[in-house]
């Protein structure tokens, strides 16, 4: 290498490092809508994204003086590193260890959501906070309390000022201020999201590849790419439990969505175990022998599993390797690791 | 009997006089209009905790919470025309237990009002606003904290919470939740109810700047879960969720009746 080759590569080697720095100083606190995504659905027009706002959203998020005895927040159950889940609780535990009954979704892609919770009861993300916070399996406070704890706070009305030129703490401001930090969860730098987007050299493997195609035949009518879900409800045929919960219907009273729930993700499926409303399967594989095998005939079964003699999917053994193959291409880990989104 | 016919004719008269008096009113100008809800249990005075009264199921009980929205206020000139409260002065929320909020003030146009029509619960267009235009006595974190159904977003229209013998778990509460406005995206029953009382009987309401009027209604908690179908406290404790509201709402649409008139 000559010195003039030398110089090049030091110049591009700084100007790395230089870039990288940024990324890390100043990373960007805007709401950018990925390439590959559609239309994001939330309003963003009435709620203008700051650094401020979304740093204020953030605290609040990791902040237990959101529950009644300050011993949660909202970071407890939605916990980075798990794709904002509660790892590893089959349904999330609440103040006094009170068990609800779900399992805790991941906030993730939520501006594209139409609507909120398994059974779709909640239709603006702006009015999502209120749930848990006066839910008493989960946070057991009131509104009120917390608007008048955050007033008193040492902390919060200069922040408030800070956000939205004012001390005065609104429910309006509060609850945007929690929007902006959910909003920006957005995870799309899986290695399915490089490939279709078309960066430089990334192909799916062979066996990916297969998987992908099995995946758009079987699964992709309601896991929709590049969501992976249209946020419909359905009923996959799971058992009916002793909660009995009813899905969709607690909202609608409507019999034809009796035990539909909402369509979930499919991104980040290995950080999220386990899987379902209830959190009742723990494995990828333990997801797939359902489809193939355990599938019920419960009211309102999608007929997408009523095509063959037995109710279900028709999957070889060989096909769900390969299927799994392709869903761990859906895994972002940066999503876990962006400090942007760091307690 | 002399003395009488006199006493009628020179009533007939005094109201005659007063009758061409009829003051001119400027619609341009605007003057307040109140609308009482008294709260009533059949023919007494509803009281909160202590009086006990029966339903017609023949079961005891006792009011310990009464709250129900009205909102979407709309009235009758006698010369045909209407107006229509504006939005961000249309909710108001009745609490028993809260004196001040028995009787909302509107401020309308000059004039003889024949009918005031008004909604129980909160209007479907109003349940979907977004959240910085929900405050007031619709503030999810304010004065509608106890009336907001945060799991499944949406007003509760009306509370009647109480107490009976007739129930056996539960300290023999009872607590009755109505709300649903139709859904969002999907349709769910819903539980608003239009009220339309025609105030000619029992006295139109005369509004000038210069002098308020009261429009005096009866509202009969009663009515709440005796009606086309009667609520027995011991099949039914809790109501929680919209289509089990549905036979009380259609109850309550009947459980407000105009009094009187005060100009
Ligand atoms: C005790 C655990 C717990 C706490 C604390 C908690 N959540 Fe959740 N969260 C859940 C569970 C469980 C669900 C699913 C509930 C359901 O579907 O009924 C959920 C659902 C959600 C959803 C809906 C996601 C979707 O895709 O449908 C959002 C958004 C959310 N929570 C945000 C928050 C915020 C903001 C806070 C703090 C104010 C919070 N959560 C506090 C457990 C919790
Ligand atoms: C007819 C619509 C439909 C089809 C087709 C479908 N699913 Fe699902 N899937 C759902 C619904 C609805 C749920 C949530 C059910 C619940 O929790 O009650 C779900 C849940 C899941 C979950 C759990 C995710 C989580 O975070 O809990 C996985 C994984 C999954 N499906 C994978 C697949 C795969 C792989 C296929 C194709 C082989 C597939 N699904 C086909 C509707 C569908």
């Amino acid at each position: 290498m000559g010195r003039k080759h030398w110089l090049i590569f030091f110049i591009i080697f700084v100007a790395g490092i230089a870039a990288c720095n940024k990324n890390d100083i100043a990373p960007s606190i805007s709401f950018q809508k990925p390439t590959n995504f559609p239309e994001p659905v939330y309003r963003f027009a009435s709620n203008t994204i700051t650094k401020e706002r979304f740093e204020l959203g953030k605290k609040l998020f990791y902040d237990p003086i959101l529950s009644a005895n300050s011993t949660i927040s909202c970071g407890s159950c939605h916990i980075q590193t798990s794709a904002f889940t509660h790892h590893g609780h089959i349904v999330s535990h609440g103040i006094f260890d009170r068990m609800g009954t779900r399992n805790s979704p991941p906030i993730m892609n939520l501006a594209w959501s139409t609507s909120f919770m398994w059974d779709g009861g909640i239709v603006d993300l702006d009015l999502q906070a209120i749930a848990p916070i006066t839910n008493h399996v989960e946070m057991d406070e009131t509104m009120e309390n917390v608007l008048n704890k955050l007033r008193y706070s040492s902390q919060y009305p200069a922040l408030f000022r800070k956000a939205y030129g004012s001390e005065e703490i609104t429910t309006s401001n509060f609850l945007k201020a929690l929007s902006q930090f959910m909003l920006l969860c957005v995870s799309n730098n899986s290695r399915y999201d490089s490939i279709t987007r078309g960066d430089a050299g990334k192909s799916f493997t062979a066996e990916e590849q297969e998987g992908y195609n099995i995946f758009k035949q079987k699964c992709n009518a309601c896991h929709t790419e590049p969501l992976f879900t249209d946020y419909s409800f359905h009923n996959n045929g799971l058992s009916i439990s002793s909660v009995n919960d009813e899905g969709h219907y607690l909202i609608t009273q409507n019999e034809a969505d009796k035990y539909t729930f909402k369509v979930p993700s499919l991104r980040n499926l290995a950080y999220t175990a386990p899987y379902m409303h209830d959190g009742r399967l723990l494995t990828l594989d333990g997801v797939l022998n359902h489809y193939t095998d355990q599938v019920q005939q419960t009211p309102n079964l999608d007929p997408a599993f009523q095509q063959n003699t037995k109710p279900g999917l028709a999957l070889t053994a060989d096909e769900k390797i390969k299927l799994v193959t392709f869903l761990n291409t859906l895994n972002d880990k940066s999503f876990l690791l962006d400090k942007r989104f760091a307690e | 009997m002399k003395k009488l016919l006199i006493i009628t004719i020179a009533a007939i008269l005094f109201t005659a006089c007063k009758k061409d008096k009829t003051p001119a009113y400027n619609t341009s100008i605007k003057g307040e209009l109140s609308i009482e809800f008294d709260n009533i249990a059949g023919s007494s005075d509803l009281q909160l905790n202590t009086a006990s009264y029966t339903n017609a199921a023949g079961e005891n009980f006792k009011v310990t919470k009464l709250k129900y929205y009205v909102s979407n206020f709309v009235l009758t000139n006698t010369n045909g025309t209407t107006y229509t409260v504006p939005q961000d002065s249309c909710y108001f929320l009745i609490d028993e237990s809260d004196e001040s909020t028995h009787d909302p003030i509107l401020r309308v146009p000059e004039g003889e009002y024949k009918t005031l029509t008004f909604t129980v619960g909160v209007d479907s267009l109003r349940n979907t606003k977004e959240i910085s235009e929900r405050v007031g006595v619709l503030d999810p974190a304010g004065t509608a904290a106890d009336m907001y159904w945060g799991w499944n977003s949406g007003y509760i229209f009306l509370k009647l919470e109480g107490t009976s013998p007739a129930i056996t778990g539960m300290g023999g509460a009872f607590m009755y939740h109505v709300g649903g406005f139709g859904g969002y995206s999907s349709a769910t029953p819903n539980n608003l109810k239009v009220i339309t009382l025609d105030l000619t009987a029992r006295g139109t309401a005369k509004v000038k700047q210069t002098k308020s009027a009261n429009i005096h209604l009866m509202v009969d908690v009663l009515k709440i879960i005796n009606g086309s179908v009667n609520i027995s406290f011991a099949t039914t404790d809790m109501i929680h969720s919209i289509a089990p509201g549905v036979p009380l709402a259609n109850n309550y649409a009947s459980m407000f009746t105009h009094d009187h008139t005060e100009n």
